[in-house]
């Protein structure tokens, strides 16, 4: 029964690092309708650009939110950049490539730059652990990092006239224009949050998988796994789903098919949710006329 | 009495260029390009042939990946997958069973032909932007299945398995670079045979008719499911044929190879090269090969980055590739050169 | 007394094709103009012209500002709001956030407050399904909340694209009754474009009657509700 709990709070706590790239996943499907491959590569490196300050000598936390306002500027800055030619032709081909391209290019400059060997990168919450050696400090804080992220955003995404003007951007560009919308800049609002996000998911990610350029290519199949089986346009659901899909991974991988196959579970939990239920468990159907 | 105006008769209404159709001198092209390519090996280095053969693997690869996504408008970031497929199926038959290296190459087709076909099932339901987060989900995930503990004893885990390359037959004077060389020219072409017939005629119609308006041709009576996974089949057919020539080539398969970088490699060989033709793949299998040597000299990790700003940037100026560049260029060219025949 | 909206030499594009061809009008402060013509008559299109929703070339002056060459969401900026054919209600969106939408671009918070009073007043079907997504709303409803979000802009020119269109006629008959309402006593001037051609005339001081992108027949609506030729031939009653 211990081993059981333990694997549950285990696998919770790893589902914190799924919910809070699923979160930025969200985000960014909530401002365009897109859902970001490139997501893992830009918050892998905006930890390393977090880790470059802390190497530096800044304290912890000012690198950290010097780190979130650079990334936030840095996802508007793509979207400016690199995605406005494409707004105009929406081929899926194109948006793909780009992503991947991205994907690419993030991936080979933090190798460039920070070779790869492995780093090591601290953690805000103290070592010590609690309830008898089941979670430790940095688990724990990741959770409350975890929460506080969400609450944040659902609060943006339902109570401001920001957050409103982000959805109806996203979901009817042209009415939204009508009433004054900008709607570039909702778009390019939206993928600078989820940078700051992703931001945030990869500094709580790194102490734990260690950081070097390849750490977040498969825990973004979770984030993906995640945000999916929450519904793709929810934020609770988005977190619902990254400790479900921890808890699921630890599970199986522990009683049906062994560690190795972990990612397995994750992809058959993507086909699973695309072919069954494409809103996923908590997500609007969006009906779209023929 | 009536007079009858004689109409000049034409004899045909064909363009041609310094005494020949525009289909001639296709065919002239491509007879040429064959020749050269069957005299490639006795000019250069074993090394350099090795090169080409792996640039004719990725043709075939390459290939795969335009019928599927530039013909029929399925994207796959995971066929890396079944490429890995098709070289486990040879390097498990040579090494376990003795299979002769030239018979594990239908094997590996058919075999990868019935597993594209079955993901392509539930892949119907899914849509652009989906199906990419599908099969990059599979693509991610293949290298952990193929290091399976489970299936280790067929695999060779982590480790992999090694092949020896095989000789030329019947004592031709080839060595085994120049040999298997051959062997990938020769599936090279009928690969692209047989995906030239795919494309023409009915069943070639029906597929893009599926990739440019789905509903239409749905409601045209085209039965889009099956057209579709069938695709979906004969893409993952060629992307294993050409994994088992790449594994024997490279005379070693590893789970590692299989990355999800091989996958998306893929992907912008097949832009870059021309995604909408078949001569694409042959730009695209150049590209890749060559231009990662070229931009190595600038630092270990700049080929990554330098695909990702060609990717980005081809995508906006060039879409349709560099078989598409040429093409345009030829259709500017020919305007000049055309002189019709009365 | 100077016209508040002012369109001369109007071309509009899709594009490479040409659809509007110097088109000449005008819209009196306080006053509602109806635009009238068959299927195709490019009435829609003027609306997107006037909203830079389309390729346009020509005067457009608002206000003694020209319009021309802005982009959409800085047109209706300036108190134009669009009310566009099919209603472009945010339909993922409950019935209030459609109207908070329509507030968007206003500083001031307690006019909108009462705004929505306002609102719900002339609505009241809209007060009782506040909370419900909009897609889920009946045509007529649907076309309320439409207009309704487009008022929340505070506009001085309203722009109606056949607001009667696939309405039944009781229902046509109130959105008619409250769009009278609001233009007399908040002055706001409307561009009417309706293909229910004595409709527009009950409620419109002028009208312009477009075919194949043209303006044929412009005048006060009583004359041309007199004029038995006209009626007849592109008017159809």
């Amino acid at each position: 029964m211990e081993a059981l709990l333990y694997q549950i709070l285990s696998g919770l706590a790893t589902g914190g690092i799924y919910a809070s790239l699923a979160l930025a996943l969200v985000m960014i499907y909530n401002a365009t309708h897109l859902v970001n491959f490139a997501q893992g590569e830009m918050a892998m490196f905006s930890t390393y650009i977090a880790w470059t300050f802390i190497e530096a000598g800044m304290p912890y936390w000012a690198a950290f939110f010097l780190t979130v306002v650079i990334s936030f500027a840095g996802g508007v800055l793509i979207e400016r950049a690199v995605l406005r030619p494409f707004e105009q032709q929406p081929s899926v081909l194109a948006i793909v490539t780009v992503f991947i391209g991205l994907l690419l290019i993030l991936n080979s400059v933090a190798g460039w730059i920070y070779e790869y060997t492995l780093k090591v990168f601290p953690s805000p919450f103290p070592e010590r652990s609690y309830l008898d050696g089941m979670v430790n400090g940095h688990q724990l804080g990741l959770f409350g990092v975890t929460f506080v992220t969400l609450i944040l955003v659902y609060l943006f995404f339902r109570f401001t006239p920001l957050g409103l003007a982000m959805r109806a951007a996203a979901q009817n560009p042209e009415s939204s224009r009508l009433v004054g919308i900008r709607v570039g800049w909702m778009l390019a609002l939206g993928w600078g949050l989820a940078g700051a996000i992703g931001a945030v998911a990869g500094m709580m990610i790194a102490p734990i998988v260690f950081l070097d350029p390849n750490m977040m290519a498969g825990v973004l199949n979770y984030g993906f796994a995640a945000a999916l089986l929450g519904g793709i346009s929810n934020p609770w659901g988005a977190v619902l789903g990254g400790f479900i899909v921890g808890v699921l991974e630890n599970l199986v991988g522990d009683y049906v098919v062994g560690t190795e196959l972990k990612l397995t579970v994750a992809l058959v939990i993507i086909v699973g949710v695309l072919v069954l239920k494409p809103s996923g468990l908590f997500g609007k159907t969006l009906v779209t006329r023929v | 009495m009536a007079t009858i105006t004689q109409v000049p008769t034409r004899t045909s209404g064909v363009a041609t260029y310094y005494g020949l159709s525009g289909d001639a001198w296709k065919s002239i092209v491509i007879a040429a390009v064959i020749a050269a390519a069957c005299v490639l090996p006795f000019l250069v280095s074993n090394y350099r042939t090795f090169q080409f053969t792996l640039v004719l693997v990725n043709a075939i690869a390459l290939l795969s990946i335009n019928i599927l996504t530039g013909f029929n408008g399925q994207i796959s970031l995971g066929h890396g997958a079944f490429y890995a497929i098709g070289a486990y199926t040879a390097a498990i038959l040579i090494a376990q069973f003795g299979v002769p290296y030239w018979a594990t190459l239908p094997v590996a087709g058919v075999l990868c032909l019935v597993a594209g076909f079955l993901f392509g099932l539930p892949a119907l339901r899914l849509e652009g932007l989906y199906l990419a987060l599908a099969t990059f989900a599979l693509g991610v995930a293949i290298p952990q299945i193929l290091k399976y503990k489970g299936i280790e004893d067929w695999t060779g885990g982590v480790q992999g398995i090694v092949i020896n390359k095989p000789t030329a037959p019947f004592g031709l004077k080839l060595n085994p670079d120049q040999w298997l060389y051959f062997v990938a020219l020769f599936v090279t072409i009928l690969a692209f045979i047989v995906g030239w017939n795919l494309l023409r005629g009915r069943v070639g119609r029906a597929i893009i008719a599926i990739r440019d308006q789905p509903i239409a041709a749905q409601a045209m009576g085209i039965n889009t499911a099956f057209y579709k996974s069938l695709t979906f089949g004969v893409s993952a057919m060629f992307a294993g044929i050409a994994g088992a020539l790449g594994g024997i080539a490279v005379q070693f398969v590893a789970p590692d190879s299989f990355a999800i970088t091989l996958s998306l490699s893929f992907l912008f060989g097949s832009v870059i090269g021309g995604i909408f033709s078949l001569s694409g793949a042959i730009y695209g299998a150049l590209f890749l090969q060559f231009i990662p040597h070229v931009s190595e000299g600038i630092s270990k990790a700049a080929p990554g980055a330098v695909f990702g700003v060609f990717l980005i940037a081809f995508m906006f100026i060039m879409p349709v590739g560099v078989a598409g560049f040429l093409r345009l260029a030829w259709m500017l060219i020919r305007r000049r050169i055309a002189t019709r025949m009365a | 007394m100077t016209a508040i909206l002012e369109v001369k030499d109007l071309h509009a594009f899709y594009g490479p094709t040409h659809v509007l061809h110097g088109l000449n009008l005008a819209v009196e402060p306080g006053g509602i103009t109806a635009l009238l013509g068959a299927n195709g008559a490019g009435k829609t299109t003027t609306l997107r012209a006037l909203c830079g929703m389309c390729g346009t070339r020509g005067q457009i002056v608002f206000e003694g500002v020209s319009l021309a060459g802005k982009a959409t969401e800085d047109i209706v900026r300036r108190g134009i709001a669009h009310v566009p054919e099919g209603r472009g209600t945010f339909t993922g969106l409950t019935v209030e956030e459609n109207l908070r939408l329509g507030a968007y671009t206003r500083k001031d918070k307690n006019s909108v407050i009462a705004d929505f009073d306002r609102a719900y007043r002339y609505f009241p079907k809209l007060k009782e399904r506040s909370g419900q997504q909009a897609g889920t709303l009946s045509g007529g409803e649907q076309q309320m909340l439409a207009v309704a979000r487009a008022l929340m802009m505070r506009p001085r020119l309203l722009l109606l694209d056949e607001p009667s269109f696939g309405l039944a006629p009781m229902i046509v008959q109130d959105i008619f009754g409250i769009l009278r309402t609001i233009n007399r006593e908040e002055k706001v001037s409307m561009l009417l474009v309706e293909q229910n051609a004595s409709l527009a005339l009950n409620i419109a001081d002028h009208a312009y009657l477009l075919e194949t992108g043209r303006v044929m027949i412009s005048g006060t609506s009583d004359t041309i509700k007199n004029d038995d030729s006209v009626r007849r031939s592109y008017l159809g009653y």
